[in-house]
């Protein structure tokens, strides 16, 4: 009796002061893993000289002498300064670049979770001989890497004139995307119940109809879900792009621009920092605004290839 | 949608109306239909391939024209099905739906299985036979080899396990936290997740930047060495090292995924379970050890699967930090280099081939679980 009450507050006690600890753990490892981030955003809005001289860090210790500017952003959209006209040796081209990457990523986007939702739609609720070794084809395809297609796709695009095509790389982006998609719609379109297919084929409604009038409603959460997912993974993509788009700068998207930026302004670390910022804008207020969906479909998605 | 004709059959058809349901005139318009849809797309793709016109208008174009012809080939694809006997029906509308996803997946992934290992076995231009030659060079170049370690040892082993060890040890003590700083600290740890590798690769590269001793640190790292009295180093030069840099950065990204799916899985784990074990007297490490691991160990070898996947084909961190040089070259990287700058299709095609065979344990994994799940399924 003695003893377990006198045990109690100095477990307490030893509970608290773990307790502390993890927080201590927890707000060390969380700032470790943000600085990176913040060091770039900072660097971004620095001067070029103050890049250049003085570590970004200073803006913190010393921050009487810190400077900031938005002419790495205008320089690095093509905005032209009194001191610095917009000439091909200094383009930059993040502008076009970014109209680039929406055009690759909007239908790259749409057009895989389109054709998925009508296969998902096949495969859970229309019996067709084939369709179980059909799906098994599906679920063998998930981890394929996609390295296995450049070499003979390259090929076919050059015998289509598809290569450096827009549609190319969406098809590409569509091909490689679609085993997830129909995987991960397939297991959300299956469970919808019965009885609501039931009276709308007592109707006469025929498959189309109720997939585009019912399903494709319904499965709202799961189409937002992976669109996120094909979204980010298209936006940050640079192989596909860089083996299906070309070098050529008025098609390049903002991956592959940052990387030749790397090559041709490598000390440059003003235009790289605003550079890779604005790279990274539209992707982090899709995180941001739409965290719960991504996580969602990032727990459907695990082991892709 | 338009409305399908079972629905919207009106009783009396008239003038054009009765014309088109004959069958001439269905035949007609079966013909008629595609062709101009088709004709109708092909020319937009010309004038978007050709076109000078602002890039905005183009690329506003370019995305309707996209998504609409799709929606466009499925609608008319169910039209035309619909005009056909209800036998015919019945056998080809479930081809309609599934027939456009197989056809993509069987031109982009099934057939380029058996074309590239066709491929692999021809030279560089794909005109002669060589046999083996492409599989000789994948196993003993300098540049395959040294791929081989770096992918294995650097990138799996360390990549993989710092990625998931951190993912865990966060996620265990976060779970003890405040709701609110929980999530807070989640969604930092996370964000990271996407950023593209390049852009990871641009913040990194200034973290790594070198200057040498004496001169003004703008590189953190060398900026917090130099201030404890060290010599400033060049990180991405150190061989072998230089490969762990790397593998920080994609340590960086992806811990937070391994975190977020960790988490779920220990929350899951019911709280009476936990609760137990602490009235039975164990400390928080033994809890660890022997109720949440267990209870976790299935999550836990997804996601070290997702990861070892994502490592066998790391490129753009390599491509866009050293380009593969100093000792840090990949498989992936391998084969892009293969593909553009020599032009060998057939080394290219042979390295794809080692990236299938390595993933092939898993896909078996897959489709053996896909069984098990789905006895229903027939």
């Amino acid at each position: 009796m003695t003893s377990t009450t006198l045990a109690a507050p100095r477990q307490r006690r030893r509970f608290r002061i773990g307790h502390i600890m993890v927080y201590v753990v927890m707000i060390l490892i969380t700032v470790l893993w943000i600085t990176p981030t913040i060091g770039l955003l900072v660097s971004s809005f620095r001067p070029a000289d103050d890049v250049k001289t003085s570590g970004w860090w200073t803006v913190v210790t010393n921050p009487e002498n810190a400077r900031f500017t938005l002419n790495n952003y205008r320089i690095v959209l093509g905005i032209p300064l009194p001191d610095r006209p917009v000439t091909s040796g200094t383009r930059v081209g993040m502008e076009v670049a970014l109209i680039n990457t929406l055009t690759v990523a909007l239908p790259a986007t749409i057009i895989p979770i389109l054709i998925a939702a009508f296969a998902a739609y096949g495969f859970a609720w229309i019996d067709f001989p084939g369709r179980r070794p059909l799906f098994i084809l599906v679920v063998a395809m998930l981890v394929v890497p996609l390295q296995i297609s450049l070499v003979p796709i390259l090929r076919d695009y050059v015998a289509l004139g598809l290569g450096g095509t827009y549609l190319g790389v969406w098809l590409a982006h569509t091909g490689f995307g679609l085993p997830l998609a129909v995987y991960l719609l397939y297991n959300y379109i299956s469970t919808i119940p019965r009885d609501i297919f039931e009276s709308a084929f007592l109707d006469g409604a025929t498959h189309f109809t109720i997939f585009t009038r019912l399903i494709l409603p319904l499965s709202m959460p799961a189409l937002a879900s992976f669109a996120i997912f094909q979204f980010l993974w298209t936006w940050n993509d640079l192989l596909v792009a860089l083996v299906f788009l070309g070098a050529e700068p008025r098609v390049q998207v903002v991956t592959q621009r940052l990387l030749s930026l790397l090559g041709q302004f490598g000390q440059e670390w003003h235009l790289l920092t605003s550079g890779a910022f604005i790279s990274m804008i539209v992707p982090l207020i899709v995180f941001f605004s739409l965290q719960r969906f991504f996580v969602r479909g990032l727990m459907a998605g695990s082991v892709k290839g | 949608m338009r409305p399908t004709r079972e629905i919207s059959r009106s009783p009396e058809p008239s003038g054009i109306g009765a014309f088109l349901s004959t069958t001439l005139g269905r035949l007609l318009v079966s013909i008629f239909v595609p062709a101009i849809t088709f004709l109708v797309l092909y020319q937009v793709f010309i004038f978007l391939r050709d076109t000078q016109i602002p890039q905005w208008i183009t690329a506003i174009i370019a995305i309707l024209w996209g998504v609409g012809g799709v929606l466009a080939l499925f609608t008319l694809s169910n039209y035309l099905i619909e005009q056909l006997g209800p036998t015919w029906r019945r056998r080809l509308i479930p081809f309609v739906f599934v027939g456009p996803a197989l056809a993509i997946l069987t031109w982009y992934l099934v057939l380029p299985t058996i074309r590239s290992f066709i491929a692999s076995l021809y030279d560089a231009r794909g005109i002669n036979f060589v046999g083996l030659d492409n599989y000789i060079y994948a196993f003993t170049s300098q540049e395959m080899l040294q791929s081989y370690r770096n992918n294995f040892l650097f990138w799996m082993i360390f990549g993989t396990g710092m990625s998931v060890g951190f993912g865990l040890l966060i996620a265990v003590l976060v779970d003890r936290t405040h709701p609110v700083f929980e999530t807070v600290c989640k969604a930092l740890i996370f964000m990271p997740m996407v950023i593209s590798g390049v852009g990871a690769s641009v913040i990194w590269k200034f973290i790594y930047e070198y200057r040498p001793t004496g001169s003004t640190q703008i590189g953190l790292l060398n900026g917090i060495i130099t201030a404890l009295g060290f010599e400033s180093q060049g990180w991405l030069l150190m061989q072998p090292w230089n490969n762990l840099f790397l593998v920080i950065i994609m340590v960086w990204l992806q811990t937070g995924y391994s975190m977020v799916i960790l988490s779920a899985a220990i929350k899951g784990i019911p709280s009476d379970l936990l609760e137990a074990g602490r009235i039975d007297g164990a400390n928080e490490f033994q809890i660890f050890r022997s109720i949440i691991l267990p209870s976790i160990q299935g999550t836990l070898i997804t996601v070290t699967t997702t990861i070892i996947l994502f490592t066998l084909k790391i490129f753009d961190i390599v491509q866009s930090m050293t380009g593969g040089n100093f000792g840090t070259q990949v498989i992936a990287n391998v084969q892009f280099v293969q593909l553009f700058r020599q032009v060998n299709n057939g080394r290219a095609a042979a390295i794809a081939i080692i990236l299938l065979l390595a993933v092939l344990p898993v896909m078996y994994y897959n489709l053996r679980q896909f069984n098990k799940q789905t006895e229903a399924f027939r």
